[in-house]
């Protein structure tokens, strides 16, 4: 069998089956079961890593599902694609290797923090199903199993942010969360059943192929992009972002870092891939740079009034969100003006894609600090913590370098991919770049505070039984801990090898269009 | 005319299932809000495919060529599906959550800011 030829569907199978096979798994005992998922985690990240080293070479691959040979997207005596097919370009395998790395890191941390006897299997089972889900989210090439996806991935996510079921917060925030996104993919459903009615087409490079951009694909676009931009938690649909991950067991928020993200990549594909050619495509741009900026100031300003460490870092998740947006916003702005793009669009476009894996790095980094803290404190509140860095040495080193590289300090890898996207948005308009600085240093403010309040200060009387967190912890954050520094360190071979191709492949609608047909 | 009466239908159930969302108080009437939303576009989809006086597309035996269009079918099968999941999903959590509070009223809640 050739491993490469089917990676991309073994590559959603694995986490998938691995994920159902494991509450039979955990019959022949704890320690099988816990080998058991990290083997097929790991087993997905080396398939991804192979595809990533052969698209970074070959260009975009396909597969076909149900073909006689998966490489033949469109049946013979037929000129459209009608089987599902899945296209894996750049940008996918980037956002694959993203998700998997956090979902890696996030299960090796839970081997000790989620304590046994509490449905730990189950809750296994549902991070490898949100893990199949992202994979399959970023790896599809057909707008109905892109909307399946992503249902798998709100249900799984949903129910995970529900694990404290003996809490009531747990349990509203999980409720607000499933019923905004169900509306939200119901709404993406609709678009989809309008393109169709329309050109008789599910494939995104054969519907990008013969868009015609009238009066309803318009109001398919305007249903999608609010769809998904409620699904990456912008502004002002930004409520269920911080019940949701301030809920949720800290490991998950991690996930549901890069899970939000999986929603950001769709808009991207459906902006950039299926829309760029619009005539007024500047107005769908300045609404995404519109999203991004208020993202960026509101999500800032209500961290700051936060108690809770982990709302708060939610909050702050909204607010990089908008850096995002604002990035890869102002590369669709000038994407019909190819000196404007060459000189600075393609520029903040890689500011904005490496600002995602940035972000999902030093993110997850800080939510399991946050989660070290609950682990051993019992609380979330900043006002009944203090003087932690006696007893958690490791654990403030590690919050120091998330909460360094999350204000874009260098040498920390925010800094890196912040610089980029200041400099290039400062070309297209240099009010959104003073804007985004500004929120850096609110960020930094609110930094300040939680390190002040949870570490500083003397030994509190009530904490003398508290200990640093158990090795596999230590060991997860450490390794995103060193990510961070490295890609700090080397932003230049991150960006040439990995961010810079897939900045160039959302930008080239007619090469994902040629993968297929 | 006649023909747009389903689109009509599903998009006065999207509509009915908005204010259901929107304006209701009672957690389960939120979730009765996300059916009804399901079931409008349900509709939308099946009534994409429809030919009239077409039968079911199976080719095997088929008394006529006139054939609805399967793919809209295909689609809005799994979209029943999923809608069953989600719904038992938001159903069990409602009924955690008056386990809980003792109450469906979304006004009395706790997350708030």
């Amino acid at each position: 069998m050739n491993l490469l030829l089917h990676a991309p569907i073994l590559a959603i199978s694995i986490p998938l089956l691995g994920g159902l096979a494991t509450p039979i798994i955990t019959k022949f005992g704890k320690r099988v079961r816990d080998s058991w998922i990290i083997l097929s985690l790991l087993f997905t990240e080396f398939l991804v890593l192979i595809l990533t080293h052969d698209i970074l070479s070959n260009g975009i691959r396909t597969y076909t599902l149900g073909a006689k040979f998966p490489t033949d997207t469109i049946p013979i005596a037929n000129f459209i694609p009608v089987r599902i097919v899945l296209e894996l370009d750049a940008f996918s395998v980037f956002m694959a290797i993203t998700s998997v790395t956090i979902a890696l890191i996030a299960s090796i941390y839970s081997l000790k923090f989620i304590k046994e006897g509490t449905a730990k299997s189950k809750y296994y089972t549902l991070l490898l199903l949100l893990t199949a889900a992202m994979v399959g989210l970023v790896f599809t090439g057909d707008l109905f199993s892109m909307f399946v996806f992503l249902e798998i991935l709100s249900i799984s996510s949903g129910v995970l942010v529900a694990f404290y079921s003996h809490k009531g917060e747990a349990l509203e925030a999980a409720f607000k969360y499933i019923v905004i996104s169900a509306v939200g993919a119901l709404m993406i459903l609709l678009a989809i059943g309008l393109l169709y009615g329309h050109y008789n087409l599910l494939n995104i490079a054969a519907l990008a192929n013969v868009l015609k951009f009238s009066f309803s694909d318009k109001v398919a676009l305007v249903l999608l992009i609010a769809a998904f931009a409620m699904k990456c938690g912008a502004v002002p649909l930004h409520m269920w972002v911080p019940d949701a991950y301030g809920e949720a067991p800290a490991p998950i928020s991690a996930v549901l870092v890069v899970a939000s993200q999986a929603g950001l990549y769709a808009l991207f594909r459906i902006s950039f891939t299926l829309f760029s050619a619009l005539p007024t495509i500047e107005i769908v741009a300045w609404s995404v740079i519109i999203l991004g900026v208020l993202s960026m100031f509101i999500g800032v300003i209500m961290a700051i009034s936060q108690k809770n460490i982990k709302r708060l870092m939610a909050y702050h998740a909204i607010s990089q969100t908008g850096y995002m947006l604002l990035g890869i916003g102002v590369g669709l702005a000038v994407i019909g003006n190819i000196n404007a793009l060459n000189s600075f669009g393609i520029t903040a476009m890689e500011g904005g894609i490496f600002h995602i894996i940035n972000h999902a790095i030093y993110k997850g980094l800080l939510f399991l600090t946050a989660g070290a803290i609950i682990y051993r404190v019992g609380t979330k509140d900043l006002n009944k913590m203090g003087g932690l860095a006696h007893k958690m040495p490791f654990t403030t080193i590690f919050f120091l370098i998330g909460a360094l590289a999350i204000t874009g300090l260098p040498p920390f890898n925010g800094f890196a991919s912040k610089l980029m996207i200041y400099e290039s948005v400062f070309r297209f308009s240099p009010l959104l770049s003073i804007i985004a600085m500004m929120v850096s240093i609110l960020t930094l403010a609110s930094f300040v505070k939680v390190f002040y309040s949870a570490f500083m200060g003397p030994k509190l009387k009530e904490h003398n039984e508290i200990r640093e967190v158990p090795k596999t912890m230590l060991i997860a954050m450490l390794v995103l801990a060193l990510l961070t520094l490295l890609v700090g360190l080397f932003p230049d071979i991150v960006v040439d090898n990995i961010i810079s191709p897939a900045a160039h492949a959302l930008v080239d609608q007619s090469k994902y269009i040629g993968g297929v047909l | 005319m006649i023909s747009q009466f389903p689109l009509l239908a599903a998009l006065i159930l999207v509509i009915i299932g908005f204010f259901a969302i929107t304006l209701k108080k009672n957690l389960i009437k939120i979730v009765m809000g996300i059916s009804i939303i399901g079931s409008g576009v349900n509709l939308f989809l099946i009534s994409l495919g429809y030919k009239s006086a077409g039968v079911a597309p199976i080719f095997t035996n088929a008394p006529k060529l006139e054939m609805v269009l399967p793919i809209p079918q295909a689609l809005t099968l799994t979209n029943i599906v999923i809608d069953l999941a989600l719904v038992a999903f938001m159903l069990s959590l409602v009924i955690l959550l008056y386990k809980h509070y003792g109450s469906l009223d979304i006004r009395n809640r706790r997350l708030k800011g």
